[in-house]
């Protein structure tokens, strides 16, 4: 296959889009992406540039809205997990542990030890599925100029290969715990439908003592692309945990000051119809747009990483708070060989529960739960009655959250960027995008698709 | 090396959750390998260059719930030399077929403040119901190895090898004990198409009938047990209802109950 100039791989730590302008940008000009590639789903861009200013960006979302909300109304409440899976295939795991919390909220049971701790180890495996799957095939990629990791791993097919073996040893997680690694079909409300005994989970143990430093490559690898000089005065939000880095408690805290528990989400954010989109955007109430995913995640946690990591982030050239979304690659690295090690944890201690689940009788409640996708949180509640059906949900995913901060950010880069010849702005402005690991299959159930047609 | 024209593979998008087009990048010990036999020529989720079509082998996941898609399906058909449906959402509309039976309108106000600005279908259809298919591979998701299967048949040349038996068998081969017969979990094993290699009863609950209607089922006798198991009208519905909702088979089944 032969590959156009553009494409041509950059000397490493040369990224595209640093080149110097050739010639000065004209007055007006759209940079549009009608089909945005590398992120899970449909979505594309239209930014309008007149002169210097940036007229109108649009996060444009074609993916079909599939009603998961409408639909689970009259469901039982045990089919959740079950059901809310398919909103995507990049994170059910997510989907399955805010909704299996937000039911057991609901029916006043609490789950620990080592159901709790399995639990964890499943999210580990997501995670590090999730996250390297995202920084060595989807973004890397846009560092070095190459159009895919395909294309990446004719020169690079040592590091890709690698990679894909850290990838497998996430995966590996979910099928032995799960079942599957897609749809995992092992989780229920109040914990599984069966545990493994010791030696089942012995195997993965090993696997994973074999990629960590896989893992620990990977952040040094990605840790010397070189970042374009960008930040906005961002409000990150995340989960905090008492003590842990956060999976799927705690409380739902911000970099200004937000701190409340899971249950009062929808009394500080809402979510707003934007005139210029019309998407479905999420807002903090007192304040406006914000930040989920790994920096946030990293930034209000930071302390609650084991030494070891914080170590490892801060020789990867990581500031304890990382205010430039390009670097969101790192931190998501930082956060794959915390993972590796968090499972490693998990396994080395891991002793059978004595049932593979609580019982969890309904009754008529609401309840609220929140957890840290890979892209960050990832809230649910639900309303059921005695018998156990669903009567309400609401659903709000983690990119609905970041969209606003997502258009931001375009209009500040290219704003920033309008000296850059335009295929190479229009590559820097995708990966502005693909920054934020966009999943616009979870987005859209929250966003409803507008069809405008715009002029070219 | 002699080189030769490869193949051209692409892979196409309608409403669905990504999971099963994940199912090939989850392919990590083939991927590369495949990527080496076949030209991937458009397959937005891994990469950002796309070729023109015709495309000699073109992968579909997802079902059609808008204009927009009902329209382009026939456009990807036509640059399709051979068009593979991937997916219960592909192959029969998908969990989002639930609204099939419900009015989309209302959905759409439940879900959507704006609900004016939706171009939604009344229903959620299979990609068979709109152009010819060459071959439908069922799942939610899909096998991966049923999934390479199609591509290494594609690449030979040949018919790809994907039984229509029930999962049953699949628990047979296993070795797992009956979860009906042994604990009295009610299971649409008996009714639902192997692929996935049994995991459900593998994991001590009752299959969920990911993979669809085997070739034909006794749904009517299976209902009758699942009813002896406890299993109410509603429940039934349900049972029926899910992520193949829009099967036929199951379709009438759940339709069966929901009048009782
Ligand atoms: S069939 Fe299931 S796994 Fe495949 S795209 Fe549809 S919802 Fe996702």
């Amino acid at each position: 296959m032969s590959r156009p100039e553009a494409e041509r791989p950059a000397a490493k730590g040369r990224t595209p889009g640093t080149a110097a302008p050739r010639k000065r940008a004209p007055a007006s000009r759209t940079i549009r992406v009608d089909a945005l590639a590398r992120v899970e789903g449909e979505g594309g861009i239209l930014v309008r540039v007149r002169g210097a200013r940036v007229d109108e960006v649009q996060l444009r979302i074609y993916e079909p809205p599939r009603f998961f909300e409408a639909f689970l109304r009259g469901r039982a409440f045990t089919e959740a997990p079950d059901i809310t899976a398919r909103i995507c295939g990049i994170c059910p795991v997510a989907y399955q542990m805010s909704s299996v919390h937000a039911m057991e909220a609901a029916c006043g049971v609490t789950v620990g030890g080592a159901l709790r701790e399995l639990r964890r180890l499943l999210y580990c495996g997501e995670w590090i599925e999730s996250h390297v799957l995202h920084v060595a095939m989807l973004q890397a990629p846009d560092f070095l100029g190459y159009e895919s990791a395909l294309h990446m791993a004719k020169d690079h097919p040592g590091l890709v290969a690698k990679a894909l073996a850290l990838k497998k040893a996430g995966n590996a997680i979910v099928e032995i715990l799960g079942g599957r690694e897609i749809h995992p079909v092992n989780v229920r409300v109040g914990g599984f439908y069966r545990v493994p005994a010791r030696r089942e989970l012995a195997p993965l143990a090993v696997e994973l003592a074999e990629v960590r430093p896989v893992a620990e490559e990977l952040l040094r690898w990605v840790s010397g692309f070189s970042f374009p000089d960008f930040s906005c005065d961002y409000e990150f939000v995340s989960l905090r945990h008492p003590s842990e880095y956060p999976f799927c408690e705690g409380r739902v805290v911000s970099s200004k000051g937000l701190d409340v528990a899971v249950a009062e989400f929808e009394e500080h954010f809402v979510e707003e119809h934007v005139a210029h989109s019309n998407a479905l955007h999420s807002r903090l109430r007192a304040r406006g747009p914000y930040f989920v995913g790994p920096l946030a995640r990293y930034n209000l946690n930071f302390d609650r990483l084991p030494s070891g990591i914080q170590e490892a982030a801060r020789r990867a050239g990581l500031p304890e708070v990382v205010r430039n979304p390009f670097q969101g690659i790192v931190v998501r690295a930082v956060e794959t060989l915390w993972a590796v090690d968090e499972a490693l944890r998990i396994l080395g201690s891991y002793d059978p529960p004595p049932a593979p689940f609580v019982e969890v009788p309904p009754r008529a409640a609401s309840g609220a739960g929140a957890s840290e996708a890979p892209r960050g949180l990832l809230y649910h509640r639900y309303g059921i009655d005695a018998r156990g059906l669903i009567q309400d949900a609401r659903i709000v995913p983690p990119t609905a959250q970041n969209l606003r901060t997502v258009e931001d950010d375009l209009r500040a880069f290219v704003e920033a960027n309008l000296d850059l010849p335009q295929e190479r702005l229009v590559w820097r402005t995708e990966q502005a995008v693909r920054n934020y690991d966009p999943c616009i299959s979870c987005a859209t159930h929250a966003i409803p698709l507008r069809i405008e047609r715009l002029p070219g | 090396m002699p080189r030769r024209e490869k193949p051209k593979l692409a892979v196409f998008k309608l409403a669905s959750c990504d999971g099963c087009q994940l199912s090939l990048l989850d392919c990590e010990d083939e991927l590369l390998a495949v990527a080496g036999e076949v030209e991937i020529a458009s397959f937005l989720e891994a990469s950002r260059a796309v070729v023109k079509g015709p495309y000699d082998l073109v992968l579909v996941e997802g079902s059609i719930t808008t204009p927009h898609d009902a329209e382009r399906i026939h456009q990807v058909r036509r640059a399709a030399r051979f068009l593979v449906t991937i997916g219960a959402c592909a192959t029969a509309g998908g969990i989002q077929a639930l609204r099939n039976s419900k009015d989309v309108h209302e959905f759409a106000r439940y879900v959507y403040p704006s609900p004016q600005y939706l171009e939604t279908l009344n229903k959620s259809t299979p990609i068979v119901d709109h152009v010819f298919v060459d071959f439908e591979l069922r799942g939610c998701p899909v096998s991966k190895r049923q999934l390479l299967e199609v591509l290494s048949a594609f690449l030979a040349g040949r018919k790809p090898v994907v039984p229509t038996y029930s999962v049953c068998v699949e628990c047979k081969r296993r070795g797992t004990p009956c979860v009906m017969v042994a604990r009295g979990t009610p299971c649409l094993g008996p009714v639902t198409q192997a692929g996935c290699g049994a995991i459900c009863p593998a994991y001590e609950r009752g299959c969920y009938g990911c993979f669809g209607p085997m070739e034909s089922p006794n749904t009517a006798s299976l209902a009758r047990t699942l009813g002896d198991h406890g299993v109410d009208a509603p429940g039934l519905v349900r049972a029926f209802r899910s992520f193949n909702a829009g099967a036929d088979p199951f379709r009438r089944e759940s339709e069966i109950h929901e009048q009782t």
